[in-house]
């Protein structure tokens, strides 16, 4: 579907489409054409904080041009799984991939010119305004000497615009509700001007509707032929927006693949410990988790 | 439509036309960066002020010479009396001034941003502290022991390694998978106070006479600089600040926390190290030049950020709040008060009810 929007957009105006041109102006060296390679790899990856372990012996790669969601229980290993595969972690043994070559011997700066990161929960000095933080952005791209040029602005420029920000430009930061926010640091990682997206738990502290509203943006991101990773809590959230779920538990890989295969009852009992209904979505065309605990519930 | 106007943009310094708020650049030669009009007045409001100030502490004393007549002697343009008295009697007073001011404001606004706290000015984190113990130690244990290590220069040395020990091993006690600035403010706090009761212990215990000497010393005072004194803090500061403006641009991103510089490619351990360690030589330069100048580099970062509007702690417009308030202190020491006061006194007059309105202004928010 994204190799679709990418390779087939001369034809046919839909809505989608500006965002399209957008995302393919943004992306500069780093936009390569999509393959079947995958672009971001963990190869027999033992990591944990410390001396305690947290994931053991794990192989995962990351399916181009997709939303892959990393879902699972607390203290699974899932963020940790993110922070690994950004570079964030070094792991004990084992490899990741970035595009071909370990990611350990690249440069920081040039892992920041293939990798987009959106931590937990960031936070943005006060009084900073919207337009100087997704500014930030152009960082990997810049040096001493050139330290802001006119393409910079216009990528910047791109990046509001394709966030729904471009208005709150003139904001500071911590004068947003808690959706515009998130939007304004998907906006910072969109304008460094990678193909690859890690994003750890995009939708905390969101109401639904901002949640929503969130992932929405992140699949126009993916169908303007990006591939997005990110850590999602909430399973049917995760279960609507990704193309490619890896369920953990205790540090391992459960399952991995399409919603439509992954999610069962059983699997949901063996991750969670969850007793769950999964019927199909009344308003798509993935499968819906009906939770079940014990209060208000119909037996049969 | 007049399409020719459009189009003549281009010889402007490629100005980049983009429209509203995301800032212009300015390219001159291979050198470009952002434009921040109002960044870069108070920058230039500040130097003058600073120089006019420096000037000031020149021409005021027991001989007052006019401003122009200092202006011209600086410039190498004066008469041989304005020259001996200007460059070889002034100078180094006012120049120490300078020096310590700036080194105290860079050093205050590195390590408030590290901290990401305005609370965390090398006074709180324990690297004064430690620079005054060590010194009051050489004043009062060895000082009667003998006169060359009660020498000037010894002390001076000794309480920059003071400074620069105490302030790793707080950051060291500080580490905790990455570093907290309530944490590292914490432990600060525990430290400095482990070392003032060092002090205190090292003057109730010593020699009268050598705890005058100390006392003198740790009010923090530019009486009496030489000109080799001078010399050593100028040179040592010049090259840390160097190093800090070669630094400053990775040390950006550390604003928004590690994980953040980490995504957009800063080796931000690395980079916060030296960023750190050249905070604490800063800090220990003034120190060993000046004393313990209080408030200066906690109060100089955020006067800065307040006037040049600007969300972080700008390193250039600091160091220049710094100088000025130093030498406009010691100025107001000399001259406005009754009797003559050392400018660590004025500082803490000036600095603590700012720190008090910080805090209730953060209170009230």
């Amino acid at each position: 579907m994204a190799a679709e929007h990418i390779t087939g957009n001369e034809s046919g105006a839909d809505d989608a489409r500006p965002l399209v041109d957008d995302a393919r102006s943004l992306g500069d060296d780093a936009r390569s054409a999509v393959d079947d390679l995958p672009p971001l790899e963990a190869r027999g990856v033992t990591v944990g904080y410390g001396g305690r372990m947290v994931i053991e012996d794990l192989d995962v790669a990351i399916p181009p041009g997709v939303i892959t969601t990393i879902i699972g229980p607390n203290g699974c290993g899932k963020s940790t799984l993110l922070r690994t595969l950004s570079r964030l972690l070094k792991p004990a043994k084992g490899t990741v991939v970035l595009d071909g070559a370990d990611i350990v011997k690249l440069k920081t700066r040039d892992v920041a010119k293939k990798l987009g990161l959106l931590p937990q929960a960031p936070v943005a000095p006060d009084g900073l305004t919207v337009a100087d933080l997704v500014a930030k952005g152009r960082h990997p791209h810049q040096s001493w000497l050139r330290q802001w040029s006119s393409d910079d602005a216009a990528v910047v420029e791109r990046a509001l615009a394709m966030t729904g920000v471009s208005d709150l430009a003139d904001r500071p930061v911590d004068t947003l509700s808690g959706g515009q926010r998130q939007r304004v640091w998907i906006s910072m990682t969109l304008a460094q001007g990678t193909d690859l997206l890690l994003l750890d738990e995009p939708t905390t502290y969101l109401d639904l509707a901002h949640a929503i509203d969130v992932l929405d943006l992140v699949d126009d991101l993916h169908e303007s032929g990006r591939t997005v990773v990110m850590v999602l809590h909430d399973l049917n959230l995760a279960t609507r927006y990704s193309d490619n779920l890896i369920v953990m538990r205790a540090g391992s890989i459960l399952a991995e693949g399409h919603p439509r295969d992954v999610i069962t009852a059983e699997l949901l009992y063996e991750a969670f410990g969850l007793r769950a209904k999964v019927i199909d979505d009344p308003v798509g065309d993935r499968p819906l988790i009906v939770p079940m605990g014990r209060a208000h519930v119909q037996s049969g | 439509m007049n399409a020719t106007n459009t189009t003549d943009t281009t010889d402007v310094a490629d100005v980049a036309d983009v429209k509203r708020s995301v800032a212009p650049g300015v390219r001159l030669g291979h050198v470009s960066f952002v434009w921040r009009p109002w960044l870069v007045f108070v920058t230039l409001l500040l130097a003058s002020a600073t120089f006019l100030v420096f000037c000031l502490s020149i021409s005021v004393g027991d001989f007052p010479i006019e401003l122009p007549r200092v202006i011209a002697t600086i410039l190498g343009q004066g008469e041989r009396v304005d020259k001996f008295v200007i460059m070889d009697l002034r100078m180094p007073r006012a120049l120490a001034g300078l020096i310590v001011g700036i080194a105290l404001g860079v050093s205050g606004a590195i390590t408030q941003s590290i901290a990401r706290n305005p609370l965390a000015s090398p006074d709180i984190l324990g690297i004064t502290g430690g620079a005054s113990t060590v010194a009051v130690f050489m004043v009062t244990v060895s000082g009667g022991a003998a006169a060359a290590v009660a020498d000037s220069v010894g002390v001076s040395a000794a309480a920059l390694a003071g400074g620069l020990g105490t302030g790793l091993l707080v950051y060291f006690l500080a580490w905790r998978r990455g570093i907290d600035g309530f944490r590292l403010i914490l432990i600060g706090i525990s430290v400095s106070a482990v070392m003032e009761a060092i002090t205190s212990w090292l003057l109730v215990t010593a020699d009268i006479r050598d705890v005058a000497r100390a006392q003198a010393w740790l009010v923090g005072s530019l009486d009496g600089r030489s000109w080799d004194e001078v010399r050593v803090a100028l040179w040592c500061s010049l090259a840390l600040l160097a190093v800090v403006a070669v630094v400053a641009f990775q040390f950006r991103p550390l604003h928004f926390g590690d994980e953040v510089a980490a995504g957009l490619g800063v080796r931000y351990s690395m980079v916060r190290a030296v960023m750190l360690l050249c905070a604490v030589l800063l800090a220990g330069v003034a120190v060993s030049a000046a004393g313990p100048v209080p408030f200066v580099a906690l109060v100089a970062p955020q006067v800065a950020m307040r006037l040049a509007r600007f969300p972080t702690p700008p390193l250039v417009a600091s160091g220049l709040v710094g100088a000025l308030l130093l030498i406009g202190a010691d100025l107001v020491a000399r001259t406005a008060l009754p009797v003559t006061l050392p400018v660590g006194v004025v500082t803490a007059a000036i600095g603590g009810p700012f720190l008090v309105y910080l805090l209730v202004r953060a209170n009230l928010r």
